[in-house]
C-alpha cells in the first residue's frame, strides 16, 4: 500500500484540507466536494457549526438546539449537506483536532502537478497531546476570529467573561454563570448575546452600548444596501424590549466591583468626545459581566504560512478567489476580515469553488460564483461601514488605572506598561514586551495585544507566533521522524499508530 | 437551569466526579467548565503572581484563564475539557507544579 513520495501524482482526486468547521469551513467543503474535490475538513471542536453554529454536546440530548440560534434552516442545509458528502465518501470531517502548524515544501510540487505538499500538524483530543498530520494538495484556512476586550479595572474577577464567551457557554453547554448579568462594550454580538441570555432565563439589567445612534445614522447610507441585516438588528431591538432589557447608548463600563466574584459594575455615560461624563456614573448590581469591544481574526496559520496579513484587523489578505498570496493556500470568513456568519458562508463557498478548480487544472470562471460575489461585495461594505461606528470610546485608556491589570496571564499592569513607555523609553510593543512580559504567557497575547498596544500608545504589531496552540516538547521532537515517512495525499496519520497506514 | 429547558435538553443520566475530593454531578457530554458553573462555581484557579481568583473569560480556548487540575494532570482548560465518570478535578494554585 505504500505510495512513491517522489511520484508527481497520488491516484484519486485532488484533496484540498479545509481547517475550521464554522459557516465559512462548511460553505467551502460542499462547493469543493460538489466539483469533484476530496475534502478532510480538520476541526479543534467536538461537533461541526464554529462559533456561530454551536451546538449542545450530543449527551445533553437536546431537543430543539435551533433555540438557541437565529437562522437555524441554514444550518440544517448545511449539516445536511455535510452528512450526505461524507455518507459518499467525498468529506472526511475530523473534530477534535487542535491544528498547530501547516507546513508548505514549496520545492516542486503543489497544486499544479506535484505530489501533496501541505502538511496539517494536528494534536488530537482534549489533551491535545496525541499528534495526526494530514497530508493535502492544498489548504483552505477557515479559522474564524475570536473576541477583543479591552481593560478596565475588575475585569480580571470572575464573572466578568467575554460576551462571545458567555454565548459558547450558553450555545455549547446550556449554562449561564449568575442569575442577573449585565452585557457590555461596543459591536452587533452584544445584541444575540444580551437576548440569548435574557431567553435562557437570566435577568439582563442593562446592555451598555458605547456607540450612539447618532454614529450610526451617520453611516445610513452605507448600511442602507443590506436591508436583512438592518431587519435583524431590528429583530434583536424588539425582541430586548419584550424582554424589558434596559439599554444605555453611549455609556461604557467603568469599573467590575467584588471581592473574589463579580458583586457589581459601575457604567457611566459618555460625552461627544467619548470621555466619561463626571457625575454620571451608576452601579447595577450583577453576577455576571458579558463584556467585549469587537473580534479579530485569527491569523497565526497564516503567519506560519507566510501568508500576508494586512490592516485594518490584522486580517489575512486575499485576492478575488479567496487565495491568499501563498501558492495552494485559501482562507475564508473571519480569518479573512470580521463579517458575520453571511458573508464567511459567501466567501468559503467562492474560495471552495477556487480551490476546486485549480486542483484540478482548470481556471475557475468567476460567473460560476457571481451571487455570492455579489453578496461578499455587499457584507463587506456593510461591514466596514459598522467597523467604523463600533469603535471602543476614544479615550477608553483614561478608565484603565495604573493597578489595572493588562495582560491577564502575566499579570502585567496598565502601571508597568505606561512605566516601559515613559521611563524606560520602549517605542513599541514589541519592546513593551520585552521590559514588562505583557503578551508572553499563555495565551501569546491575544487578549492583551490591542489592550497594550492602546495603554502604550503604539501601533499593535503583527504577532507572529511560531504555533497556532501550545504543542507539547515531545510531540515537537517527533514531528521530523513522522515527516520521513511515506507520503500519500489525503493520508491522515496520528503519532500513535504509525503502522496503520492502511486506507481510511 | 433554564437554558436546558429552553433547548429542552434531555441528558444522559447524571455522574459523579470530584472537586479537590468533593462529589460533584456532571451531565454526559458537559466540559468541566459547563459542569462547575452549573455547580455555582466560577473560579477554581488562583494566579500565580497575586493569587488571585480566576475562571471562565474567553469560553472558546484562547485566553487560557480556565486552567485546572484534571486527573493530576495540571494547566488543562477547562471550557474545553468534556468530563468523564470518575474524573477527579483539582483547583489549581499558581503553575499547577506546585503541590
Ligand atoms: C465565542 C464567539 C461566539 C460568537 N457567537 C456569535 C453569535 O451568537 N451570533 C453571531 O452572529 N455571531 C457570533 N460570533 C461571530 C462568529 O465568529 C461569526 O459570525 C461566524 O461564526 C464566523 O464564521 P467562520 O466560519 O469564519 O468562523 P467560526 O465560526 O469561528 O469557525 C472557525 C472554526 O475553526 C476552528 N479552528 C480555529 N482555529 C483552529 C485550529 N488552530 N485548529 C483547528 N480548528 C480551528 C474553530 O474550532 C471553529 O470551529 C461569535 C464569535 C465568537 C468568537
Ligand atoms: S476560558 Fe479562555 S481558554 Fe478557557
Amino acid at each position: 500500500m505504500s505510495t512513491d513520495p517522489t511520484r508527481s501524482h497520488a491516484p484519486g482526486p485532488p484533496h484540498l484540507a479545509i481547517i475550521g468547521a464554522g459557516p465559512a469551513g462548511l460553505a467551502a467543503a460542499l462547493a469543493a466536494a460538489g466539483e469533484g474535490v476530496r475534502v478532510t475538513v480538520v476541526d479543534a471542536a467536538r461537533a461541526p457549526g464554529g462559533q456561530f453554529y454551536r451546538q449542545p454536546a450530543a449527551g445533553l440530548g437536546a431537543r430543539r438546539p435551533g433555540a438557541l440560534h437565529h437562522q437555524w434552516r441554514t444550518w440544517r442545509r448545511l449539516r445536511d449537506g455535510l452528512r450526505r458528502q461524507i455518507d459518499a465518501g467525498h468529506v472526511t470531517h475530523l473534530p477534535d483536532h487542535h491544528v498547530w502548524c501547516v507546513e508548505r515544501r514549496p520545492e516542486g510540487g503543489g497544486i499544479d502537478g506535484g505530489p501533496a505538499r501541505l502538511t496539517v500538524h494536528a494534536l488530537l483530543g482534549p489533551g491535545q497531546e496525541t499528534p495526526a498530520e494530514v497530508r493535502a494538495d492544498a489548504v483552505l484556512l477557515a479559522t474564524g476570529g475570536y473576541e477583543k476586550v479591552l481593560p478596565f479595572p475588575g475585569w480580571t474577577l470572575p464573572g466578568v467573561v467575554s460576551a462571545g464567551g458567555a454565548q459558547a457557554m450558553l450555545k455549547g453547554g446550556l449554562v449561564v454563570s449568575g442569575r442577573t448579568a449585565v452585557v457590555a462594550g461596543t459591536g452587533p454580538l452584544l445584541l444575540p448575546v444580551a437576548t440569548g441570555l435574557a431567553a435562557a432565563g437570566v435577568t439582563v439589567a442593562a446592555l451598555v452600548e458605547s456607540t450612539g445612534p447618532r454614529a450610526l445614522a451617520r453611516r445610513a447610507g452605507a448600511l442602507a444596501g443590506r436591508a436583512d441585516k438592518l431587519a435583524e438588528g431590528a429583530g434583536y431591538a424588539v425582541e430586548l424590549l419584550r424582554r424589558r432589557v434596559r439599554t444605555l447608548v453611549r455609556h461604557t463600563v467603568v469599573e467590575a466591583h467584588g471581592a473574589d466574584r463579580l458583586e457589581a459594575v459601575t457604567v457611566a455615560a459618555l460625552d461627544a468626545e467619548g470621555r466619561v461624563r463626571p457625575g454620571s456614573e451608576r452601579r447595577i448590581p450583577c453576577d455576571t459581566l458579558a463584556v467585549g469591544h469587537g473580534m479579530l481574526p485569527h491569523t497565526d496559520l497564516a503567519e506560519t504560512l507566510g501568508c500576508r496579513v494586512e490592516s485594518p484587523g490584522q486580517r489575512v489578505w486575499v485576492d478575488g478567489e479567496q487565495r491568499t498570496d501563498v501558492p495552494g493556500v485559501w482562507a475564508a470568513g473571519e480569518t479573512t476580515g470580521i463579517g458575520g456568519a453571511a458573508l464567511s458562508l459567501a466567501e468559503g463557498h467562492i474560495a471552495g469553488r477556487s480551490a476546486a478548480a485549480r486542483l484540478r487544472g482548470w481556471v475557475p470562471d468567476p460567473g460560476t460564483w457571481a451571487g455570492a460575489a455579489e453578496s461578499r461585495a455587499e457584507l463587506r461594505r456593510f461591514f466596514e461601514a459598522l467597523d467604523t461606528v463600533y469603535v471602543p470610546p476614544a479615550h477608553w485608556t483614561e478608565q484603565v488605572r495604573d493597578d489595572t491589570v493588562v495582560c491577564r496571564c502575566e499579570e502585567v499592569t496598565a502601571g508597568a506598561v505606561r512605566e516601559a513607555v515613559g521611563e524606560l523609553g520602549a517605542g513599541d510593543v514589541r519592546t513593551v514586551k520585552l521590559l514588562t512580559r505583557a503578551g508572553m504567557g499563555w495565551c501569546q497575547g491575544r487578549m492583551c495585544g490591542p489592550a497594550v498596544a492602546g495603554i502604550a500608545g503604539c501601533e499593535q504589531a503583527v504577532a507572529r507566533r511560531p504555533f497556532a496552540q501550545p504543542v507539547p516538547l515531545g510531540v515537537l521532537a517527533r514531528t521530523g521522524e513522522v515527516r520521513t515517512g511515506e507520503v500519500r495525499t489525503g493520508e491522515v496519520r496520528t503519532g500513535e499508530s504509525e503502522q496503520d497506514d492502511d486506507d481510511r | 437551569m433554564k437554558p436546558m429547558e429552553l433547548a429542552r435538553a434531555e441528558p444522559g443520566p447524571a455522574f459523579t466526579v470530584t472537586l479537590d475530593g468533593r462529589q460533584l454531578d456532571a451531565l454526559p457530554g458537559q466540559t468541566v467548565a459547563a459542569a462547575l458553573w452549573a455547580a455555582g462555581v466560577t473560579s477554581w484557579r488562583s494566579t500565580r503572581g497575586e493569587g488571585r481568583p480566576r475562571g471562565i473569560f474567553c469560553g472558546i480556548g484562547v485566553c487560557f484563564d480556565c486552567l485546572i487540575t484534571v486527573n493530576d494532570r495540571p494547566n488543562q482548560r477547562a471550557c474545553l475539557i468534556p468530563l468523564r465518570p470518575g474524573d477527579a478535578i483539582r483547583t489549581q494554585e499558581g503553575t499547577g507544579h506546585e503541590h
